[in-house]
């Protein structure tokens, strides 16, 4: 087929996508460079790179930074460690398989909203809850959770819905596992263990880059959780980046220390992006 | 012990905790579902009770106060919209990246993906501003654009991986047989690719009906998804649980059981080129 | 009279050179075979012909026409593949009529086509099965009968028996070649299977690194390869090849020195000034086991037996190992001296360059 076809059967996507890039990121980047707040309208003269002095110099910003690294991470350690066991787990036949595959998958489909309202009240309120209660069973003190920890008790509730995702993406990859090759290494004295370890998590690296470069995308822009959950506190000990931007912006009116925010954001994810799209890449079929 | 029994037992302690762990992940989801029928009273008792007499009551509530209808609809409405729009533009697209490949293919399919990598909150301002001015705010339309704009790539990623592993001879046979390019794709192309074009549907459907992000800040009463309605809920409602999972159950009960029903789909289905 | 003209053709892929100027006549009504090791060039050629891959330069014309341009789909020809590439989600009767209906030929002469050509290949019973409710022979077959219902000027086929079983194989070969009697229509096949090569094609090419080695009968190519690489690639097992230590002409003899013997060859059978050094090659049917005054002797290493005959692997002096083919009842052990007689009359000579520089008895004679 003619090249000129070829470009015109790509160009709606690129075009919108050139646009949803290039029209935001460039009013950010004329919003960062001038003073703008809601509460004082019409003072829009130029400061330079005052917003951007003043956002990083924010009492909150390296919580911010820290926090958001460290969620994201946390997410993807435990969602890839326990996604590859589970979907090895439930890769063999045995009673109801399809139920429990069910139920393993479903908490993809919570919103994130409700899945902040779940876990915050009914599971971790540190007095009516199901966590104060099974303490309480046992004889322990019961934990205030989203007080004592915060950020932890996001990085409980998000990975609860991502785990699902790398199950399900695992899952596929598992079934086409050529089974002469287990057998094979059966033959050779393999164990389970062995066979997990030397052609099960092999064969996965493909899918585990995949799943680790989605989840980033989303984990970076974690914020309905937040925002529902803990508002970001107490103090800024769940605050991440995005939710500290939100903050700027709408709560406190200032657009153009929000979008000096905004492209610190742009900025971390382009850090994050050019390792990972990088790694990823490689083991992309084009 | 005999081998078979051997195995037998290994399979019985492996489904055993399959199990567990599986209703241990789902009880959340089955709690906000049996909490949704207690009163409120019953909802916040301590140890909680799992035999009660269940009620309807919060659901009307629900309905009553926040009009669910509405915005039940409003999120079908915007995941469908968006889902069918992204897929017609992105069909072609990645039909013509994964069968006429160029030598910035890659590139630029890498680049589509990085546009992902821009985080929301750095372009929310200049989008309110611009959906502000052009009277979107609020407005069904408006997030239709907004979820078509931000599935766009992984719908294009998808369907790419899935043409690329289309049998390539199939699609020669075709044309020895006489096919133009449009032919090749009506008749050969999207009939061997209903399956995958499904499973990318699902996703972005999903995707889009658990969309919080641009759903709180771009919404309010008109056009806000059941995302946008259940965060209403979050502080003032904070108390009342039973209302609370009454309409948390609402929202979620639509998209839970398509998922449920689209499950061997999705398995199938996400693989994202990354098996071979 | 040429029907398929394929002159000066090229295929680049970047660096990579698959073709390098392929200059091939093909007759209506031939069955030609491509054979060649893989890599040779000869599956690229098939495609390029089909039109599946652009020509870098050269033309192809078909029943006088060019149509090195000309999209695939017009070119009027058919292709059975490797993996036979039916439609998976046609049944059988769809993928037969697929071509027609694409081409809108009339509801009722699709139906008579496609039922007299299931009516040929037997696949009555199936004609409403999915392509992945048949077995390997049976997907072959509506593949052959998806490329015949079209009724194309030439029928290409990729490797199409390369994915059945032994027997399955042989069946499909021999009706492929009871196909080509009774439909008559021009055929271009690829195999890298020499035994189809010889049994089906009325001319073989033999191509090697992107170029034609050798065009020509199955039984000339095996008598008269006119290079080293045909001579050892047509024939199981190899034919032996022995260095010739020194040589000289004696009068009309050629009289070659090797393993601390002589043999003499009829200068006549020399075509070509004198090279600067020799290879014997001999056919191990043309080697036989004598009591006394043997060319050759050697110590017997292995023996296959294969029932109607057997081979003997034989180590000589030199410790080259030659394979003789002895008679089935052969009693052979192994660890047997024996002594070789070579039919001189059948020796090939090659010279330093392995080209062939011996033409046959009977030409020679002729002469």
């Amino acid at each position: 087929m003619k090249r000129s076809i070829t470009r015109l059967l790509m160009a709606p996507s690129v075009i919108m996508l050139l646009v949803w890039m290039i029209v935001p990121l460039s009013m950010t980047i004329y919003f960062s460079t001038i003073r703008y707040n809601l509460l004082y309208p019409g003072q829009n003269n130029f400061v330079g790179l005052m917003n951007f002095e003043f956002f990083i110099t924010d009492p909150g910003f390296i919580t911010a930074v820290a926090n958001t690294l460290i969620l994201l991470l946390s997410a993807l350690i435990i969602t890839v460690v326990l996604g590859v066991m589970l979907s090895a787990l439930i890769d063999k036949p045995f009673f109801g398989r399809g139920i429990v595959r069910v139920l393993l998958i479903s908490p993809f489909f919570i919103m994130p909203t409700v899945n902040a309202l779940i876990w915050k009240n009914m599971m971790m309120n540190p007095v009516y809850g199901i966590f104060a209660w099974i303490s309480q069973s046992l004889g322990l003190q019961p934990i205030d959770w989203l007080g004592t920890y915060p950020l932890m008790s996001v990085i409980i509730m998000v990975s609860w819905q991502w785990l699902p995702f790398a199950i399900l993406v695992f899952v596929t990859a598992l079934q086409s596992q050529d089974t002469e090759q287990k057998e094979a290494a059966q033959m050779d004295g393999a164990t389970g263990w062995h066979i997990f370890r030397y052609l099960t998590i092999p064969h996965l690296a493909r899918p585990i880059a995949v799943v680790v470069m989605i989840e980033t995308i989303f984990l970076l822009a974690v914020f309905a959780e937040i925002f529902v959950s803990t508002g970001g506190g107490p103090g800024y000990a769940s605050t991440n980046l995005a939710y500290l931007i939100y903050n700027q912006a709408l709560l406190q009116y200032d657009v153009g220390v929000a979008s000096a925010g905004g492209l610190f954001a742009v900025l971390l994810a382009n850090i994050v992006a050019f390792f990972l799209i990088r790694a990823v890449g490689k083991n992309l079929t084009v | 012990m005999t081998l078979n029994q051997q195995r037998k037992l290994k399979t019985l302690i492996t489904g055993l905790f399959a199990w567990l762990v599986a209703l241990l992940l789902f009880f959340p989801i089955f709690w906000m579902f049996i909490t949704s029928f207690k009163t409120e009273l019953q909802a916040i008792s301590v140890p909680p009770s799992l035999f009660f007499e269940p009620t309807l009551d919060n659901f009307k509530v629900v309905q009553d106060r926040s009009d669910y209808l509405l915005h039940a609809m409003n999120s079908v409405i915007t995941s469908f919209g968006s889902t069918i729009i992204a897929l017609i533009i992105a069909v072609p697209a990645a039909y013509s990246m994964a069968f006429f490949p160029g030598k910035r293919t890659k590139d630029i399919l890498l680049w589509m993906l990085s546009t992902k990598m821009l985080p929301a909150v750095g372009v929310l301002v200049p989008i309110y501003i611009l959906f502000r001015n052009n009277g979107l705010l609020d407005s069904r339309i408006g997030l239709i654009i907004i979820f078509t704009l931000m599935n766009l790539p992984i719908i294009i990623w998808m369907l790419f991986s899935y043409f690329k592993d289309l049998p390539k001879e199939i699609l020669e046979a075709a044309r020895m047989d006489g096919a133009s390019p449009w032919g090749e794709v009506v008749k050969v192309v999207l009939p061997l690719s209903v399956g995958g074009i499904a499973s990318t549907g699902l996703l972005s459907i999903i995707l889009c009906w658990n969309e919080a992000f641009w759903s709180l800040n771009l919404t309010a009463s008109n056009a806000a998804p059941l995302t946008a309605m259940i965060a209403s809920y979050s502080s003032p409602e904070g108390l009342f649980w039973a209302k609370l999972s009454a309409a948390s159950t609402l929202a979620c009960a639509p998209i839970i059981v398509f998922g449920w029903f689209c499950q061997k789909q999705l398995v199938q289905g996400l693989t994202f080129g990354a098996v071979k | 009279m040429s029907y398929l003209v394929i002159s000066e053709l090229q295929k680049h892929y970047d660096s990579y050179h698959a073709l390098r100027g392929i200059n091939l006549n093909i007759k209506e009504g031939e069955f030609i075979v491509f054979v060649g090791p893989s890599g040779c060039g000869k599956s690229t050629l098939l495609r390029t012909i089909a039109g599946l891959e652009s020509s870098s330069g050269g033309t192809i014309e078909l029943d006088g026409k060019d149509i090195t341009e000309v999209a695939s789909s017009k070119r009027d020809l058919a292709m059975v593949f490797q993996s036979y590439a039916l439609y998976p989600h046609m049944t059988v009767a769809d993928n037969l009529s697929f071509a027609l209906r694409l081409a809108k030929v009339p509801d009722a002469e699709i139906q008579e086509k496609v039922r007299s050509v299931s009516a040929s290949l037997q696949l009555d019973p199936l004609l409403d099965r999915k392509p992945k409710e048949l077995s390997g022979g049976q997907r072959q077959r509506v593949a052959i009968g998806r490329a015949i219902v079209r009724q194309p000027k030439v029928f290409l086929f990729d490797e199409p028996l390369s994915n059945l079983d032994a027997a399955l194989r042989v069946q499909m070969r021999l009706e492929l070649a009871r196909l080509h009697k009774k439909l008559g229509t021009t055929m271009v096949y690829v195999t890298h299977d020499q035994i189809e090569a010889m049994t089906l094609a009325d001319r073989v090419v033999i191509l090697n690194a992107g170029q034609i080695e050798q065009v020509g009968t199955p039984l000339e190519l095996y008598r008269q390869p006119n290079s080293r690489f045909v001579a050892e690639f047509i024939g199981t097992p190899k034919m032996n090849l022995i260095p010739v230590d020194n040589f000289a002409v004696q009068g009309d003899q050629l009289s070659l020195n090797l393993l601390d013997s002589s043999l003499s060859f009829p200068a006549n059978r020399l075509a070509g000034p004198l090279p600067k050094a020799i290879v014997m090659g001999i056919r191990p049917e043309h080697l036989s086991l004598v009591e006394e005054n043997g060319d050759f002797t050697g110590r017997v290493e292995l023996v296959e037996h294969l029932g109607s005959e057997a081979y003997a692997h034989i180590q000589l002096g030199n410790n080259q190992t030659i394979i003789l083919k002895a008679s089935a009842r052969s009693t052979l052990q192994d660890g047997d001296l024996v002594h070789i007689k070579v039919d001189s009359s059948e020796v090939i000579l090659f010279n330093e360059s392995d080209r062939v520089i011996s033409v046959i008895a009977e030409e020679a004679g002729n002469d």
